[in-house]
């Protein structure tokens, strides 16, 4: 079966641009306008690959259930989701984190603080173990507008500039986990096509090690 | 209230064509076990919660609960090994062992994620309790894959790994709680939070290259002599001369073909104790069958024994054969459709062809609104109506 199309799921935008780049820099020939235009459905036969479009907080879900052999996908959504996928490769682009944040003097005395978020698990999770008794409301979008207008105490989301939070007069408070993409791969695809996806894992871990030690030489 | 027609989260009906389809395969399955000796038991759908509940291998929140008259609490059974556990230790306690046994039984995981994730399914699985040596577990996997060849999947994949390989690894290297956390980041197969955590650990570079080299221990029997050269411990040892071994008899058995060893396999955070292993099929994105060595499990129902043994999802096995064939088995039966004064000679045909064999359905033409409709679906129909009628 070495001859099999390997099947991607990729979030929409920015962070398909990036891993797509990745991938051509790993040696796989991706045309350079191939995610142009409103298709859902992409395919690079020179590579073997078929890509498909997806919401960000599908992606787990498609290489779960064996649709996609492999998905791009923040580590924010693979704590929220918590599939049964193999996480094999921190592509360490799209880096923010996940943080909570709220109005500097906010307001105190209630039985269990409202906490506002696109992300109830991790939220849920997360004031568990600080021992912290919380009532969580889950928003699908513009998180910041619940502490402006009342809904909720504190937020939590994703940050990468701050700069949202900044404008709309909200700080930082904690910071929960840093957050970079993940590649995915399906438990049963890993199995039986392991020496294409291996060999894909293989190819772009060198480029992340080279772009991760370049990093460091302009930094440290 | 619910609607008249729901079901609880998680059930399903199971329709005619798919019934026989699946109790086609559940009969080849049988068989095939059969010939290798192993009997069918059944056990109730019903345990107690603090013996059977507590000993299996399912964890607590999936666990289906009521109580009984007495107020025990009961679970409906989640896997079938520690039922069979507690048989072998009561009910056949004076059977010599080894045993072999197999079943096909529901079972019952409560499920937290979507609506349409199976809670209760249909398990085939073998069990060979009382012998330790490594054949067991040879014949428990050759016993999968001729299994699964018998169910007619033909593109199929096992991974085979030995949880004492690792544990030894981790002992030789980091302290038993670091090594519980690095064994439940291989459980969840998050092998970048694994890489990560041995990064920031106080270790010395040799040692967190062995960690890391863990992750590349998977292929062919050729990662044997690499895994050796990275620990010197005794019980590592012996588990990769344990997998060498059990490579052999696979090979002998003629089933090596479609195995992987892979040494950061973890199907289950504390519950085997020895080789596992867990089955793949192609065109579908589940694993299909799991199992593995479990030699403390007897213990707990006061019979100590070794055992291993395998649990196939037929709803899943049955999935993956579908897509293979394309279309579900439809059974073709005849029809006879008879008035009131031919009735006995209807009866008579009818005897006859189902004697030998066929499918008969007698069908009273006043019973039916619509024949024509009816008949339709009929590969053949024979008629026995009265003179009167226009046939």
């Amino acid at each position: 079966m070495s001859e099999d199309w390997i099947t991607f799921a990729m979030p929409k935008g920015r962070i398909f641009e990036e891993a797509a780049h990745l991938l051509r820099q790993a040696g796989y020939p991706l045309q350079e306008d191939f995610s142009a235009g409103r298709k859902l459905i992409v395919e690079a036969p020179e590579a073997n690959m078929k890509f498909f479009l997806a919401k960000p907080m599908d992606v787990p879900t498609y290489v779960e259930h064996g649709v996609a052999d492999i998905g791009v996908a923040g580590k924010d959504v693979l704590m929220e989701e918590r599939r049964d996928v193999y996480e094999v490769l921190d592509l360490a682009i799209s880096a923010c984190h996940l943080a909570v944040a709220g109005l500097p003097h906010r307001r105190k005395g209630r039985i269990a603080p409202k906490i506002a978020t696109k992300y109830p698990n991790i939220a849920t999770q997360y004031f568990k173990e600080q021992g912290e008794q919380v009532e969580v409301i889950r928003l699908s979008g513009s998180i910041e507008l619940a502490p402006l207008i009342g809904l909720a105490e504190r937020i939590v989301d994703i940050v990468s500039t701050g700069k949202t939070l900044k404008e709309n007069g909200l700080a930082e408070l904690e910071t929960i986990d840093h957050v970079t993409s993940r590649l995915i791969v399906n438990p049963v695809s890993y199995r039986m096509k392991d020496r294409q996806i291996d060999e894909i894992v293989q190819r772009l871990s060198v480029i992340v090690e080279e772009g991760r030690s370049r990093h460091e030489d302009h930094t440290g | 209230m619910p609607l008249m027609f729901e079901k609880p989260l998680g059930m399903v009906d199971t329709l005619p064509a798919l019934y026989d389809r699946a109790s086609e395969i559940r009969h080849n399955i049988e068989q095939e076990t059969g010939r290798w000796g192993y009997r069918a038991i059944q056990t109730p759908s019903l345990e107690y919660y603090e013996t059977v509940g507590e000993a299996s291998a399912i964890h607590d929140q999936q666990l289906f609960k009521l109580l009984d008259r007495e107020g025990q609490t009961l679970v409906l059974r989640p896997d079938m090994t520690a039922p069979i556990a507690r048989v072998v230790s009561s009910s056949m306690k004076n059977e010599p062992l080894p045993l072999r046994l197999s079943y096909c039984n529901a079972l019952y995981r409560s499920q937290q994620k979507e609506g349409g994730v199976r809670a209760e399914f249909e398990q085939f699985g073998v069990e060979l309790v009382g012998d330790a040596s490594m054949n067991a577990d040879g014949e428990v996997i050759a016993l999968l894959t001729s299994t699964l060849r018998a169910a007619g999947l033909s593109a199929f994949r096992l991974a085979v790994g030995h949880v004492k390989y690792m544990n030894a690894l981790f002992k030789e290297n980091v302290s038993q709680e670091t090594a519980n956390v690095l064994r439940r980041y291989l459980y969840e197969k998050n092998y970048v939070s694994y890489r990560q955590y041995v990064d920031q650990l106080q270790l010395s570079a040799e040692a967190k290259n062995r960690l890391k080299h863990l992750q590349r221990l998977r292929g062919g029997p050729e990662v044997l002599p690499e895994a050796k050269k990275i620990t010197d411990n005794r019980e590592a040892h012996e588990a990769l001369a344990e997998i060498e071994d059990l490579w052999e008899i696979l090979e002998d058995l003629g089933v090596s073909e479609s195995l992987q060893v892979d040494l950061n396999l973890v199907l289950h955070i504390d519950y085997y104790t020895g080789v596992v292993f867990e089955g793949y099929g192609d065109s579908l994105g589940f694993p299909l069958a799991s199992g593995g060595r479990y030699d403390e499990l007897l213990g707990k129902f006061g019979r100590p024994a070794s055992a291993t043994g395998f649990g196939i999802r037929l709803d899943w096995l049955l999935e993956a054969l579908n897509h293979f064939e394309g279309e579900t088995l439809v059974r073709h039966s005849t029809l006879i459709l008879f008035s009131k004064e031919r009735q006995r000679e209807a009866v008579q045909e009818a005897n006859k062809r189902r004697q030998n064999g066929e499918a008969i359905i007698m069908q009273n033409r006043a019973g039916v609104p619509d024949v024509a409709a009816f008949a339709e679906k009929y590969k053949e129909v024979i008629s026995f109506a009265g003179e009167t009628d226009d046939e």
